[in-house]
């Protein structure tokens, strides 16, 4: 019989108790006197949005497939049951053995999110891990964080023993045998530490200092030892194709987010949108190989029995055999029962005749993502989509029987205008007036158009990062502008607007360029009870505010403050590649309203042909 | 070719409630590579039908789904196809080829047998086994049973076919499907209000032994085991 880390009593009053039993089709289970490490690979949030992310089901596969390696997984306990553990005393576990997180040698956690940071603090909790990695022991895990927010570490580095910059195929192996050797030599856990981060795209925050200004701005950021090297690199993977991809990823019982096949068809992307953080830290663009991923396609919907596949990327559009896979799958798989869900494609003929082909297109919707409202934001952005291409590929779209749309906007983008902001309800206009150009007979009946804006936030690693956030009024004061602009025009019916939630966005905006002295906000505003703030009906802006009024931060300071480009940047110690001349280029023409173009028409040395490979060199190969 | 499967629920997989279930199972048979009928339309799915829904923590011996396939093997080769691609917990114990007329489970089922027994550290105070038997072999017995839209008073008794003691715990048979649904629970609260000992909400462990069709309904019941409808088929 499986071990059970909670009674019956708690499985049975507790809501989806599947999120806590493990036992699911495809996961590990190791013989815990043939292994040497124990790897917790978490994600913080809760069961169903964790166990749709890719990343984990990648590295869990490549974890596991070493022979002295246990990695099993942990994700947030829902708050009744949190509420319960806290009660009853009850340690965290992991899914697999049932067994407490504390015992194990690392706690992996992926952070995808700033808003996962409250959550991040609950699984060291009730893991019994000290919050503050200065605590540690070797009575506790190795905590090594990951993932996009690790790029900017520095507002949770004191939670972390260890960060891994980039790819996780690429340097965790020798990270283990080095776990090994310092554990073999009886190493203190700060010598061993020291040396992880010494290792390629590995950085140990607790050998580094910083000091600030007067002014608020960093002084010096600089390691305390000098044998820890000054930047740290970002890791990737060069051939994706000879890689770890899982054959049978975990299948969970209850409906993840993700409840299919995900083909990951390549990383990175060529577009260079200058808002767009994932677009300049995952540089430079690498394929697999289409045969690799027909293989998978097998494989994986054999050893999973999902009824549906689909593919991943950042922009599906531009992957060289998108038409050869997608042809293969429909083909393939679609006699079968198996859906084939498209990822969102730019509308073309192309695209229209495979969505077609998989979609009921009465029942179906189109995605466009203009980003901005009009040419002039859209050139300010780099988002090299014209108006004229939105219009006719909806036209086409319209003409072939879709009559639902969706469209993805931003408010708050740098150098925008009222004729900007207007521009969202304008183009959502124009859209409107180009379906009801098709004669009353040949249409299907009203047009429904959804238009929905974010609210933007300068990411680290961008040309916008050194760009002036907009506050929760202006913000709000803008929606109001598109809201009350679109009511006023003839289609009004036919357009349905939807603004995102301010306040978390706020948050967003300090985590995500924060230095060290965010970390203390997070902590008080954990105390005071805040968890699961990516969840509207859990978040609590109230306590946030409180925090950084107890704490005396300002949210201004982090988000409406326009960077000065001499200024020394929390994460400028990491180097993803590309280089800050490059973001400085960009960011100065963002403001001349000038359009970059895209890897594949003409380099612009952005400095990803460094790692040698990807589309840097697909020309020359 | 209509196709009955059996199965049991145990171990953790208690915990699994029955639209989780139906999705393991779907998955499942693709693993297995059952050739399952698919319905017609955009968004075809697999021709499947559980006999009933079973409770979270309930464990069953005698788990039933009849699924419609294009193609079959042999009853073991299919038995062991999906044994091959079972969790922990679940287990097929028979596929069996139903006769084309043949109704569904869902249809059929009528009644189901049971163990219960008590949870370790909830076993109310003051039970007395002669005390239950005694109660459960009125002549008739009332209670009002909450249904989603109103209350309605319905005498158990009615659909209770048996009840005795054994030595696994208590055995009783009693109604199950569409028309005439009771869990062993009701019995137990019916006793439990009747006598006034407290019982708490985690204290019966309830297993499912088998479900039944009744062939003589309308005379003195007799019931038969819904694995007993289908027969073993070779290649």
């Amino acid at each position: 019989m499986r071990k059970q880390a909670l009674s019956d009593e708690i499985l049975l009053k507790i809501e989806k108790p599947a999120r806590y039993i493990g036992n699911e089709v495809n996961s590990v289970t190791k013989d815990l006197s043939q292994i040497d490490i124990r790897f917790a690979m978490c994600f913080p949030d809760v069961y169903e949005i964790g166990m749709s992310h890719l990343g984990i089901q990648i590295l869990y596969d490549m974890f596991n497939q070493w022979e002295d390696v246990y990695c099993e997984r942990v994700y947030s306990p829902w708050m009744d049951l949190d509420k319960i553990m806290r009660e009853q005393n009850i340690p965290l576990f992991a899914l697999e053995s049932q067994d407490p997180i504390k015992d194990f040698d690392f706690l992996g956690i992926t952070i995808q999110y700033e808003m996962c940071y409250t959550n991040i603090l609950q699984v060291l909790e009730l893991s019994k891990i000290p919050l503050e990695a200065s605590e540690r022991t070797w009575e506790h895990p190795i905590v090594i964080g990951g993932g996009p927010c690790a790029y900017n570490p520095e507002p949770i580095a004191e939670f972390f023993d260890l960060f891994y910059m980039g790819e996780g195929e690429t340097t965790y192996r020798i990270l283990m045998d080095l776990y090994k050797e310092h554990k073999a030599k009886n190493s203190s856990r700060e010598e061993f530490l020291r040396a992880a981060g010494k290792l390629p795209g590995i950085y140990a925050p607790s050998m580094y200092e910083v000091t600030y200004k007067e002014d608020g701005t960093i002084e010096e950021f600089k390691p305390k030892y000098e044998d820890m090297p000054e930047t740290v690199k970002k890791e990737i993977v060069m051939d994706l194709t000879d890689s770890y991809y899982p054959e049978k990823p975990v299948v969970p019982f209850i409906k993840a987010t993700q409840d299919r096949v995900v083909l990951e068809i390549q990383r990175g992307c060529i577009r260079g949108c200058r808002f767009c953080q994932a677009g300049m830290i995952y540089r430079p663009v690498r394929e697999r190989d289409v045969n690799m991923l027909k293989d998978r396609a097998y494989k994986m919907l054999k050893s999973t029995g999902h009824e549906e596949i689909s593919l991943s990327s950042l922009s599906s559009s531009d992957y060289s055999s998108l038409g050869e896979l997608v042809n293969f799958l429909i083909d393939e798989f679609k006699g079968q029962g198996v859906n084939v869900s498209l990822p969102s494609l730019r509308i073309d003929a192309f695209s229209l005749d495979v969505m077609s082909k998989v979609q009921d297109v009465r029942k179906s919707s189109l995605t466009f993502a203009p980003e901005a409202g009009s040419q002039r934001m859209r050139d300010v952005i780099n988002k090299g989509l014209t108006e004229d291409v939105i219009i006719h590929g909806a036209g086409l779209a319209f003409e072939a029987g879709w009559n639902r749309v969706k469209l993805y906007f931003m408010l708050g983008l740098p150098t925008e205008t009222e004729e900007d902001i207007k521009g969202i309800a304008y183009l959502s206009e124009k859209i409107a007036k180009r379906y009801y150009e098709i004669p009353k007979d040949q249409r299907n009946g009203k047009v429904q158009i959804v238009a929905s804006s974010s609210f933007f936030v300068p990411k680290p690693f961008t040309p916008f990062q050194w760009a002036s956030m907009n506050t929760k009024d202006e913000f709000l004061h803008k929606a109001h502008v598109v809201n009350s602009t679109v009511k006023e025009q003839l289609n009004k019916k036919s357009i349905k607007y939807n603004w995102h939630e301010a306040d978390v966005t706020v948050l967003e905006g300090v985590f995500a360029r924060g230095d060290r002295r965010i970390g203390k906000v997070i902590l008080n505003a954990y105390k005071k009870g805040c968890l699961y703030d990516s969840w509207s009906e859990t978040f609590r802006n109230d306590l946030w505010m409180e925090a950084f009024e107890e704490e005396n931060i300002d949210i201004l300071f982090y988000t409406k403050r326009e960077r000065s480009l001499d200024e020394i940047l929390p994460w400028d110690f990491i180097d993803v590649g590309v280089s800050k001349e490059f973001f400085k280029k960009e960011w100065q023409r963002a403001k001349e309203e000038m359009v970059t173009p895209n890897c594949r028409m003409a380099c612009q040395g952005c400095g990803a042909a460094s790692f040698g490979g990807g589309v840097c060199f697909e020309a020359k190969n | 070719m209509k196709l009955r499967i059996k199965f049991t629920k145990s171990g953790v997989m208690v915990f699994i409630g029955h639209l989780d279930m139906m999705r393991y199972f779907q998955k499942a048979m693709r693993r297995a590579e059952i050739d399952i009928a698919y319905s017609q339309g955009f968004n075809p799915h697999q021709i499947m039908s559980f006999a009933l829904p079973l409770g979270v923590g309930v464990y069953s011996d005698g788990e039933y789904l009849d699924i419609e396939a294009n193609s079959i093997t042999s009853s073991e080769d299919m038995c062991r196809r999906l044994n091959e691609v079972m969790v922990e917990g679940v287990t097929v114990e028979s596929v069996k080829l139903l006769p084309e007329q043949a109704k569904n489970a869902m249809s059929l089922v009528a009644a189901a047998d049971y163990i219960i027994t008590f949870r370790e550290g909830h076993a109310p105070e003051g039970f007395s086994m002669e005390q239950f038997l005694k109660f459960c072999s009125q002549e008739s017995i009332v209670v009002t049973k909450q249904t989603k839209k109103n209350t309605r008073e319905i005498d158990l008794k009615s659909y209770m076919y048996e009840v005795k003691a054994s030595e696994e715990g208590i055995y009783m048979m009693i109604g199950a499907g569409s028309a005439n649904n009771i869990k062993p629970d009701l019995i137990f609260n019916a006793y439990a209000e009747h006598s006034g000992i407290a019982m708490d909400e985690f204290a019966l462990m309830v297993k499912r032994l088998d479900l039944y069709a009744d062939l003589a309904p309308e005379e003195q019941h007799k019931f038969v085991s819904l694995e007993s409808l289908g027969e073993d088929f070779y290649e």
